[in-house]
């Protein structure tokens, strides 16, 4: 009877949302901010830093590129990739100048360039966000700069400081950060980078931590003052004007200016952020950010929700008027000329599981989505041409889909110090060869990522300079050109290859042992084991029996720091739309072992390596070309990787989210969206009617279970007290 | 062929040693044999005892090892595949060998998911692949399915129809002569044993098993997942890791907690002192947390010694040894404090003071008079905390600390369909074999606990 | 009575002594403060500069146990150990490794954790009390049977069954609760019905046949006979006597239970996305955030400290002849 009253109590409470119209129950979201123009969106992963000098991963630039402001940007729309100004007047040209000081014409060879400059002038009149930082009392005091512990008492958010301040940028602030890199509290990961290039940072470093250490005996949390040192190799022209000096010649250095570690940051920040007490309430720089973007974050609970709501005195930012000829037809030139941003609010909700992501897109609560490979069916079908197309399903709800080649990679490598696979003698070459015709990444593909993504000929993926399509850029060691298309070898001929390298039938030819490999991975979870099942089925096709090592990542990152692994995967993701980006994977002073490069496979040719020193300094064009085809021309005979392939990403978008084009190297794409909330709250609506038979009827059946049971009271309750008359 | 034995057969043989001398000391002793015959008497008892032999049947036949000579020899010597196998996998060599290329249905012909075919005449379509295997005697369009799967059915139904008969029949004859039965009497469950419904679920398994294996070789009984692979197959296979985590685990944990429990009741004192504190602080750590860190370390070794395992095999097997330790560290303090609770009032006893007394040492006592008389609660501990184990497999294999990834068990599969429940349309089988199958042994080991503690514990009835 | 308590109090401090001990020496054993370094720094270009770097800015570049060079008693303070250890015990749990600080996590993240805890743990033990009750009326009769087979069945089910299929039946097919996630305020409500139902059904089984068995060893008891014989009601036998003498057994071994709700669940926090200290203690094992896992320990043997205290103390309460010494 209980369980029947626990049900009738639980139905009339379920109603009631129901009785007070017809808002969907499943709204995650509160009543509050219904039907506003809110941008709905995920982060999968709690963000460690903020802090533009610290934050390298993507998820945490997908905050911090909305609200700092590097002297460049990629435009949005253009491919392939652009760089044009943001903060910036125009795209800063470098000077040369050799040994002696003397400066260089533009087109001197590398090896002359002793130094190059960059002489970046900024706009004026830009103006930081509101912050207590900027704050300044009637005489014109920083208000917070001098917090004792009785007013720190009362503060537990930003938002507890009453007074806001502000002030315009300057270029100060961009040689400020780049100080910053060299920071002995902070962990600049491209310090050890930059140290290389910009003049005068090494040495930087080394003085900055010799004065903490003094300035710390004392007082542990001392605020270090980076004003008080100059650096050389980056100094302030005018209020507007600043120059970075660099060693030597870096081409690629522009791409750097367009991302977060060369934004500006205000010293009154730093300072503020410094004083005691603030860490243990949380309240650093690496957590609130300071910025001029169109945006700022009002929220920070990386446990739940990140809020970013438009900044105030942002200057305003016009929507570009020329894209890609496609662009008009999409709708992505609508805007054109309109003031950005036109979102006033992002909020990203933690989203650790991609199950409830996808259900909750479905249900309209987030405004875009990716595909997971399990979700793949429910939302693509691909058309007789191999085009893909939305199911049906998705199509009813004017959900749109883009595709996007990644520009990643994704490979298997091969340690090039092992003693069975390594190593540049023919006989690995053919071992290394005939294991990349057996791995079957085209199969791959179509189990593991539904067709999304290409195999790859190379190390550079399509979009990135050096890429060549077609029967040009073929792989001819494991793929064969057929009827227009790539065609993996026949799986003979990767027999005939392992027989040569001396091992017929996966068997050692002199002492008959079987060829035993081992794969090392940090792969676990659900997927893993089907991928690692697979995989051992690719090399069983040519007897070539694989040992999994599965480990964790920590572990594995040591074995590839000892060089201890033999094959294993791993992957690359661009920092920016150059070769070199991929290119120097491939060499062998970028080694892993030993040299702690990114260089996973230890690969060492040294006519790559020439090569290599060659390209890098050279301009896009035909000569570049050439270069890098020699290059992948040896890279492919050495068969260092199995090349693996380059992931393609599909991408939906619901039919209240427009201007939405995939940017992958741009990280401040927020500011170019636009969402019909009014839309949005209609179809939410429509989705969501919740459906109530399902629970009376289990009601119904459990009262029909009790039947017995009120029989048996009955019977027991009247039993006693017919005894006792009788 | 060539016996390999693994870590955790070796100790499954033990397990099995010890069982056959504890039945061959209980026979003989009408107080130990007496609790035994309580439980026999159960139905619902004896129909868990044989479901769980079925299980037990299986997981031994899993626990037998052996690698496989390459088919391809040069004269003289003979090379061994590096693929250890056990006499299980033999058995179910068609399921193993029958590998699709993706996900598809119980008892289906085509594959679950479209795609793009390309057709003789160079055209290329999207529709249903033909699955390799499954119902492969039908042709490419696969016509007279649904007599097929009758066919089978019924081959199946007949075949288990006649072993049950010819059993019930030598059963009867045998109780006949040897315990004066009629089968009539029998019938009427008038016999000491539940005779019906140990014959009723024999029953029942026969049909099951003699089905499997008339439908298993020609279609995919419980469709396949994600790469191909049977879900029957996985799921049989998950057994002996079910088995292995429910047993192993406390056959590890027990001599610990044996002595350590005893001796803290015996001695008391300093002794007890520095085994509470042990057991104490042990317990106040949150379990996963220990298991987790455990794991890592455990990897660690692993890697150190990564020469010693040159098979997948092999190194998910020390994997699951290793998680069975500790999950007996982290397990062996209940019973540890349980026993020391026993020994403490036993040690009250006249005859264990007589003893003392008498000076016999310390270890004749505890040995003789207080290990004995402590064994009901090893006994009703061990059979509670099995089924226990088996659901703990699963969690832990969603924290990421579970056994290796690449062994076949109820957790991995778990945890892979979580993925699949978000598909459309719905790839439910894995789920509903991984459940199905935990269910039957948890439901079973659950029932047959119960009838161990009722007939063993002094304070029940 | 208060010297007992004081006693087991300063009892508590070496056990979580050697709670600290022993998680240091696992988590050690595994992961050097390089292996942390590296993890917390990322994938791209880390240099071993910045891995020394990241140790001294966390403190992890001292021995871990024993310091030799070290004057004094230098040798013992100046360790990893000591310096990340012995504030606990002050319940200072200093910054995570990813640098924010773990006392104003664990404050935010409580809340959840009790939101959804408390009420499981409360309704829970309403309806298994209920449910045993009833089996214990019902007692030898088919109702009671079919009941505990109902029991062991929900029983033998694994807490991951009951989670994702009613998260796929609620939540995706019958749109009546948001799928997952978390607000504060009342807010909560909706995020909360469904882990609230799941985790009450997931434990009726046990719960039920465990509160079973005592209510049927009290109807054994001579008392309950007497009072049947003087002809009292089935009912009134059943609540006046059973229910009131079988709850002392039950709510005092439910005390030990109460300071742990704090930790919160870890699984069903994970799956429904709830903020509270479940997932953030799994996030930790996840990303191997040593300084996390620490603290989560260290409260964790703390609290469980407490509910053995409270058990000795709710013991007292219920009944006068217990009395500590």
């Amino acid at each position: 009877m209980i369980r029947l009253m626990r049900i009738l109590a639980i139905v009339p409470v379920l109603w009631l949302p129901a009785g007070c119209g017809k808002t969907p129950w499943n709204d995650p979201y509160p009543e509050a901010e219904r039907g506003q123009n809110i941008l709905y969106s995920v982060f999968s992963e709690r963000p460690k830093h903020l802090d533009p000098a610290q934050s390298y991963a993507s998820n945490e630039v997908t905050f911090i590129g909305q609200i700092y402001e590097p002297p460049l940007q990629y435009n949005y729309l253009k491919r392939p990739y652009t760089l044009e100004p943001l903060t910036a007047r125009e795209l800063p040209q470098p000077r040369f100048y050799d040994k002696q000081g003397k400066q260089l014409p533009q087109d001197a060879a590398p090896a002359q360039v002793a130094m190059s400059e960059y002489e970046i002038s900024i706009r004026p009149g830009i103006l930081y966000q509101p912050h207590p930082a900027f704050a300044r009392d009637a005489q014109g005091r920083l208000r917070y700069h001098d917090l004792n512990a009785a007013e720190l008492d009362k503060i537990n958010t930003l938002s507890d400081f009453k007074f806001t301040g502000t002030r315009e940028l300057t270029a100060d602030d961009y040689v400020y950060e780049i100080k910053r890199l060299a920071h002995p509290r902070l962990n600049s990961p491209i310090f050890g980078l930059m140290a290389d290039y910009i003049i005068g940072l090494k040495e930087y470093g080394t003085l900055l931590s010799k004065q903490d250490k003094l300035l710390r005996q004392n007082n542990a949390a001392a605020y270090l003052d980076l004003n008080r040192y100059p650096l050389a190799g980056a100094e302030v022209v005018d209020r507007y004007t600043y120059r970075v000096k660099l060693k030597g010649k870096y081409p690629q250095f522009v791409y750097w200016l367009a991302m977060p570690f060369f934004a500006p940051v205000p010293w009154e920040a730093d300072r503020f952020y410094a004083q005691p007490g603030m860490q243990a309430k949380n309240l650093l720089l690496d957590w609130y950010p300071v910025g001029t973007g169109p945006y700022l974050l009002s929220r920070n609970d990386p446990n739940k929700q990140m809020v970013l709501v438009k900044n105030p005195n942002f200057r305003g930012e016009r929507y570009p008027a020329e894209g890609e000829a496609d662009d008009r037809a999409q709708g992505l030139l609508a805007d054109a000329g309109k003031t950005m941003p036109f979102v006033d609010k992002a909020v990203y909700s933690l989203e650790k599981e991609d199950i409830p992501y996808w259900n909750k897109f479905l249900q309209g609560y987030y405004d875009a989505s990716g595909i997971s490979s399990d979700t793949f069916d429910q939302a693509v079908k691909v058309g007789a041409q191999g085009e893909a197309a939305l199911t049906p399903d998705l199509q009813q709800k004017d959900i749109r889909l883009v595709t996007t080649v990644a520009t990643t990679i994704s490979y298997m490598g091969f340690n090039m110090q092992d003693p069975v696979v390594g190593g540049l003698s023919e006989r690995a070459r053919k071992l290394r060869r005939a294991i990349s015709i057996a791995v079957d990444y085209e199969e791959f593909i179509s189990i593991f990522r539904n067709g999304r993504g290409i195999a790859a000929q190379g190390p550079i993926p399509p979009g990135i300079f050096g890429y060549v399509e077609g029967a040009a850029g073929l792989n001819h060691y494991v793929y064969d050109w057929v009827n227009h298309h790539a065609q993996r070898k026949p799986i003979n001929e990767a027999k005939r290859l392992l027989a040569e390298a001396g091992y017929p039938n996966g068997r050692d030819a002199q002492s008959g042992k079987p060829l035993l490999l081992h794969f090392d991975t940090a792969a676990t979870g659900p997927d893993a084991k089907s991928r690692l099942e697979w995989l051992s089925k690719q090399l069983q096709k040519i007897d070539i029996q694989l040992v999994i090592r599965a480990t964790d990542y920590n572990r594995f990152q040591d074995k590839m720091l000892k060089g201890d692994a033999q094959l294993f995967e791993w992957g690359w993701n661009a920092d920016y739309p150059d070769p070199e980006n991929f290119l120097f994977l491939l060499y062998g002073p970028n080694k892993k072992a030993g040299l702690n490069g990114e260089n996973a496979a230890n690969y060492d040719n040294p006519e790559f390596n020439r090569l290599f020193e060659q390209m890098k300094n050279m301009d896009n064009g035909p000569a570049r070309q050439q270069v890098i085809d020699a290059m992948l021309a040896v890279a492919r005979r050495d068969a260092p990787w199995v090349w693996g392939y380059v992931p393609q990403s599909y991408a939906l978008y619901h039919s209240w989210y427009f201007n939405a084009k995939p940017n992958l190297m741009a990280n401040n794409g927020l500011k170019y969206l636009r969402v019909d909330s009014k839309l949005r709250e209609q179809k939410r609506t429509q989705w969501n009617q919740p459906r109530l038979w399902p629970l009376l009827l289990i009601g119904l059946v459990l009262l029909l279970a009790l039947a017995p049971a009120w029989w048996v009271w009955r019977k027991k309750l009247y039993a006693p007290a017919r005894g006792a008359e009788s | 062929m060539k016996l390999v034995f693994l870590q955790t057969d070796i100790l499954i043989y033990c397990l099995l040693l010890v069982i056959g001398l504890y039945i061959w000391r209980a026979r003989g002793k009408a107080h130990l044999a007496a609790p035994w015959r309580k439980v026999a008497r159960r139905p619902a008892a004896m129909a868990s005892a044989m479901v769980l032999l079925a299980f037990v049947i299986v997981g031994l036949l899993d626990s037998v090892h052996f690698r496989e000579p390459l088919s391809n020899q040069k004269p003289g010597v003979t090379e061994y595949s590096l693929e250890i196998v056990s006499l299980l996998d033999k058995l179910l060599t068609p399921l193993r060998k029958h590998n699709e290329k993706t996900y598809s249905a119980p008892l289906a012909t085509r594959l679950f998911a479209m795609e793009t075919i390309e057709q003789p005449d160079g055209r290329i379509a999207r529709a249903y692949p033909r699955l390799q295997y499954g119902g492969a005697e039908l042709g490419a369009t696969p016509k007279g399915y649904a007599r097929d799967i009758g066919r089978l059915t019924l081959k199946g139904t007949l075949l288990a129809l006649l072993l049950w008969l010819a059993l019930t029949t030598a059963l009867s004859t045998w109780l006949t002569q040897h315990r004066n039965l009629g089968w009539r009497a029998l019938w009427r469950g008038e016999a000491e044993l539940p005779w019906r419904a140990i014959l009723f679920t024999l029953g029942v398994l026969l049909w099951l098993v003699c089905v499997t294996w008339a439908i298993a070789p020609h279609y995919h009984l419980l469709g396949t997942d994600k790469v191909g692979q049977d879900v029957l197959y996985q799921a049989l296979k998950s057994i002996r890791t079910g088995l292995v985590i429910g047993t192993l685990t406390t056959l590890v944990m027990l001599p610990f907690a044996l002595w350590l429990g005893v001796m803290a009741g015996y001695f008391k004192g300093w002794v007890d002192d520095v085994i509470q504190y042990i057991y104490t602080t042990l317990n106040s750590i949150p379990g996963v947390l220990l298991i987790a860190a455990a794991v890592l370390m455990m990897q660690v070794y692993m890697d150190i010694h990564k020469d010693a395992y040159n098979s997948i095999t092999e190194r998910a097997d020390v994997r699951l040894l290793l998680l069975c330790l500790i999950l007996g560290v982290t397990s062996w303090t209940g019973l540890c404090r349980l026993l020391r609770g026993e020994t403490l009032k036993l040690t009250e006893m006249e005859y264990v003071q007589a003893a003392q007394a008498f000076g016999v040492s310390h270890w004749k006592i505890m040995s003789r008079h207080i290990l004995p008389n402590v064994m009901h609660i090893v006994l009703i501990t061990v059979t509670l905390d099995f089924s226990a184990l088996v659901l703990a497999e699963a969690v832990l294999a969603y924290v990421g600390v579970g056994v290796d990834p690449t062994m076949n068990s109820w957790g991995n599969m778990i945890n892979s369909a979580r993925l699949e429940l978000a598909r459309e349309p719905l790839v439910w089988w894995p789920l509903a074999a991984a459940f199905v199958f935990m269910f039957a042994l948890v439901l079973a080991a659950n029932l047959f606990a119960d009838a161990v503690r009722d007939a063993f514990d002094p304070r029940a009835e | 009575m208060i010297a007992y308590l004081l006693r087991r109090m300063l009892y508590a401090i070496p056990i979580l002594l050697g709670v600290n001990v022993f998680i240091f020496i696992l988590f050690f054993a595994v992961n050097s403060p390089d292996n942390m370094a590296r993890i917390q720094l990322g994938m791209k270009h880390v240099t071993p500069d910045a891995v020394a770097k990241w140790k001294h800015e966390h403190g992890y570049d001292r021995p871990l146990f024993f310091n030799g060079p070290a004057p004094g008693a230098g040798k013992f303070t100046e360790t990893v150990f000591f310096h990340k250890a012995v504030p606990m015990f002050a319940f200072q749990f200093g910054a995570a490794d990813d640098g924010r600080d773990i006392g104003q996590d664990i404050k935010t993240r409580m809340w959840p954790s009790l939101v959804l805890a408390v009420p499981v743990f409360l309704i829970g033990l309403l309806v298994n009390i209920t449910f045993a009750l009833i089996l214990a009326f019902f007692r030898a009769t088919y109702i009671d049977f079919g009941g505990v087979v109902l029991c062991v069945a929900m029983m033998s089910i694994s807490g991951m069954f009951y989670i994702i299929g009613g998260q796929f039946l609620v939540s995706k097919l019958l749109h009546l609760v948001p799928i997952s996630g978390y607000q504060g305020g009342w807010d909560a409500f909706k995020f909360l019905v469904l882990p609230v139902a799941i985790g009450v059904i997931g434990g009726v089984g046990s719960g039920t046949r465990w509160y079973r068995t005592i209510f049927l060893e009290e109807i054994g008891k001579d008392y309950v006979r007497t009072a049947r014989a003087k002809g009292l009601a089935e009912r009134v036998v059943l609540f006046r006597h059973v229910l009131r003498n079988a709850l002392i057994p039950i709510l005092t071994g439910a005390v030990v239970v109460i300071p742990t709700l704090f930790m919160g669940s870890l699984i069903a926090e994970s799956f429904f996305g709830i903020p509270g200290l479940g997932s953030y203690t799994i996030d930790a094992i996840r990303s191997q955030d040593f300084a996390i896992v620490h603290a989560m320990v260290f409260l964790g043997s703390a609290l469980y400290i407490l509910g053995l205290l409270l058990t000795d103390v709710a013991y007292t309460l219920v009944d006068p002849r217990i009395r500590l010494a």
